[in-house]
């Protein structure tokens, strides 16, 4: 009897403290809560640790959700229990923009950081590939424009990359790249593949006139086989290239970067994938990491100011900085100007066209 | 038998002819029975042994990690009094690399020769003067971590003889390397920061201590919820409830609910515990009260199955000697099918001790880097820093990964040996 209502207060006690730390917890975050793209996710993260460790404030939670995921947790709403700041590796939409404004969240200040460059790559086993924008998008499209000429549209018939480009080795075309669902895969398809598809005069003239269906066309990656989606684990690529020299993979300039004892970046354009080469913009496939931060629970949430100062100071995004270190490529001296100005000020995203 | 003697016996002796002859066939068939069982171990145990090979093969060498030592100068011009917590201490490291290396110059050579350190360095010294700030102005020698590239090297990773330009070190950082060997200033040591630090973004400064934790506080609130309520509900549907439509279809679902996949548990948690109820994100509890769920099913099952194997001789015999319904059923029933439950339990509890699905939606795979201090902290779980730590570039985190997912196999081969233990244990009492 005497243990059983031992056993009845000591559960009673458990449920008391834990809704009570539950309540206590909903009403005082002291740490930020940062959601958002994966690609950015790397750089943030180190941004976050070094500022958790020099500061008194509590490192930041970082998730890695996907940058259109983590923008729909951060235009949810205002208040503790929504995230205080969003990476992304795309710029906001407009109607990402409007569903915030619905929600309440009307504050956004917008800070660019820096660039991160998609690579082609493949085993040092083999030769270094030199590809043209219009040879990817011949090689990996759905649909291409009829070898034998004229306007139409035809299945990807191409199987070799000396079918698409006779200056390219008479390879299996074989390439391991993102999902639709990775924000990788949506900034290549923008990039190189719609760059490519720019090159036939009479798809350009179809994107004047009507620019989703030219996307539509751009866009649209083969599923016979020869483009094989190989999720999210940026590791696991590098790994089969290592043990298929004919195969090539899509990923970020980082992964590169950590592994050049095993794998090469292929030219693009002329180009090959270096740190000055994206940095400077002439590697033509390379696009803007932001994050965004909701103003309203700047005060509220202690640290965030001290975060905002350590992700824009000249040690951590600068030329010499940490974040370059990581296989970041920092913007341009005007550009950090900038935004870190925008920062300071705590300037409002208005209007997209700025 | 004596009738039809003859004919009898050539029945008899053909009998046993056939039965002879066919003899031999059934032996051989038999012992090739025998052999299919066999080999079948054979490949379940060639499968975990490659397992445990290539993940051991691939980890052990993350229990070890490389230090470069520094004659450190903890110099009062640097050091602020009053500004102890903010001064620059990478500074500080940076300047006594010079003193170690004085013939270096050009910016380029220096930041080569500042990156075989660890960021860390600067952080142990800042602990060291915020400890004792008697030490500004001596001379003290401290083993701080290296880079993990120079860890890399040192452990064989990273070859040495190839070209430059395939290496994440220059030539003349395998030059430092090879004189820092010379002078014993670098050496391989046991890697405490692995089991004491949380996560990390640099390789050689973090640890599994942070996920440890926040799985241990899920666990806790997994088995105070889910022991309780699995057992009573397994009590109630086998001893109390009636035999009717409804208590199947209580059964059929429970049955069901063991099946389905474990990330739908936390699309649940997702709308119910964050969203209406408002519990915090990435907290333990809430991922403790998900993988509840999980488990709820599992415990229930094989707590009716313990229950079942109960002969009712025990209850008629308890019933017999007047004891009341319940009384029969918590004295005499429920203890006898305590090892059963207790089995399931730690079962379903080794099973939650692995899920990153259902944690996925509540928050629970970010990077954290504080280790957890209570149910309401953010924390994350040891199977999600498995998972984030795959997932990053630096080449350190492979051996890491393996090391970290060597650590879990412990733990789930601790839990389930306590399983075997405390069966034994209990079935010998009754």
């Amino acid at each position: 009897m005497v243990r059983k209502t031992v056993l009845l207060v000591a559960a009673l006690v458990f449920v008391f403290v834990t809704s009570t730390g539950v309540v206590n917890a909903q009403s005082a975050r002291d740490y930020i809560s940062i959601v958002g793209s994966s690609t950015v996710y790397p750089f943030a993260t180190v941004v976050a640790e070094q500022f958790g460790k020099t500061s008194r404030y509590k490192t930041p939670k970082i998730e890695s959700t996907g940058s259109g995921g983590g923008l729909k947790l951060f235009c949810a709403g205002v208040g503790v229990e929504h995230p205080d700041i969003t990476n992304a590796s795309r710029r906001i939409k407009g109607s990402e923009l409007e569903k915030c404004r619905q929600n309440g969240v009307k504050e956004i200040v917008e800070v660019k950081i820096g660039y991160d460059g998609i690579v082609l790559a493949n085993s040092k086993k083999a030769k270094p590939m030199k590809l043209s924008r219009k040879d990817i998008f011949l090689a990996l499209a759905k649909d291409v424009p009829d070898p034998k000429g004229g306007e139409s549209l035809v299945p990807n018939p191409y199987r070799t990359w000396r079918e698409v480009n006779p200056a390219l080795p008479n390879k299996r075309i074989e390439v391991l790249g993102p999902p639709p669902t990775s924000g990788t895969r949506d900034a290549f398809v923008e990039l190189a593949m719609e760059a490519g598809a720019k090159k036939f005069g009479w798809l350009a003239a179809i994107r004047k006139q009507d620019k989703k269906k030219f996307q539509a066309i751009a866009h649209g990656i083969r599923e016979d086989g020869a483009y094989i989606e190989a999720g999210e684990n940026d590791n696991l690529i590098v790994q089969k290239l290592d043990a298929n020299p004919n195969a090539i993979g899509i990923f970020g300039f980082s992964f590169l970067d950590q592994n050049t004892d095993k794998i090469q970046g292929s030219f693009v354009d002329g180009m090959q994938p270096t740190f000055e080469a994206i940095a400077s913009g002439e590697y033509p496939v390379s696009r803007p990491l932001f994050f965004y931060v909701k103003k309203a629970h700047i005060g509220v949430i202690p640290g965030m100011e001290g975060y905002l100062s350590e992700f824009t100071s000249e040690k951590a995004w600068g030329p010499d900085g940490y974040l370059a270190d990581k296989g970041m490529i920092p913007m341009p001296d005007a550009e950090r100007k900038k935004y870190r100005a925008d920062v300071s000020k705590l300037r409002v995203l208005t209007a997209l066209n700025n | 038998m004596n009738e039809g003697d003859s004919k009898g016996n050539k029945v008899e002796r053909k009998t046993i002819d056939i039965v002879h002859q066919g003899l031999a066939k059934r032996y051989r068939a038999e012992r090739r029975f025998r052999l299919y069982g066999l080999t079948a171990i054979l490949i379940g145990l060639l499968c975990l042994a490659i397992l445990f090979i290539s993940i051991v093969g691939n980890g052990y060498k993350a229990f070890q990690q490389t230090y470069l030592e520094l004659e450190v100068f903890f110099d009062p011009a640097l050091l602020d009094q009053h500004n102890l917590s903010t001064a620059d201490y990478t500074g500080l490291v940076k300047s006594n690399l010079r003193t170690m290396f004085p013939e270096v110059r050009g910016r380029s050579d220096k930041r080569q020769l500042y990156m075989l350190i660890s960021p860390g360095g600067a952080f142990q010294l800042r602990k060291m003067v915020l400890r004792d700030p008697d030490i500004i102005g001596r001379n003290i020698s401290v083993w701080v971590p290296a880079d993990d590239d120079v860890d890399m090297l040192m452990k064989g990773h990273f070859k040495a003889d190839v070209a430059e330009s395939s290496r994440r070190l220059s030539d003349k950082q395998l030059a430092w390397i090879e004189q820092l060997k010379e002078q014993g200033k670098i050496r391989k040591e046991f890697n405490k920061t692995f089991f004491t630090a949380g996560d990390s973004r640099e390789p050689e400064l973090a640890g599994i201590w942070g996920a440890a934790v926040g799985s241990f506080f899920a666990l806790l609130v997994t088995l105070l919820l889910s022991f309780p309520i699995g057992v009573a509900a397994a009590v109630y549907l086998e001893e109390f409830a009636p035999k009717n439509r409804w208590t199947d279809l209580i059964e059929v679902n429970i049955n069901n609910l063991a099946a389905v996949p474990s990330i739908v548990f936390g699309l649940l948690g997702l709308a119910v515990f964050l969203n209406f109820f408002g519990f915090p994100r990435s907290a333990p509890l809430v991922g403790g009260l998900v993988l509840t769920l999980m488990t709820l099913p599992t415990i229930i099952i094989a707590s009716r199955a313990a229950l079942q194997s109960v002969p009712p001789s025990i209850r008629e015999g308890a019933l017999g000697v007047g004891a009341s319904k319940m009384q029969m059923v918590v004295h005499h029933v429920l203890p006898l099918a305590l090892p059963g439950m207790l089995t399931g339990t730690i079962i379903g509890m080794a099973r939650a001790l692995g899920e990153t699905a259902p944690l996925l939606m509540i928050g629970m795979v970010a990077f954290i880097v504080d280790i957890p201090g209570g149910l309401t902290d953010p924390s994350t779980v040891l199977p999600v820093q498995i998972y984030l730590w795959a997932d990053s570039p630096e080449r350190a985190f492979v051996e890491r990964t393996s090391a970290a997912i060597m650590v879990l196999l412990v733990f789930l081969m601790l839990m389930n040996a306590a399983a075997i233990v405390l069966r034994r244990k209990f079935e010998k009492r009754w």
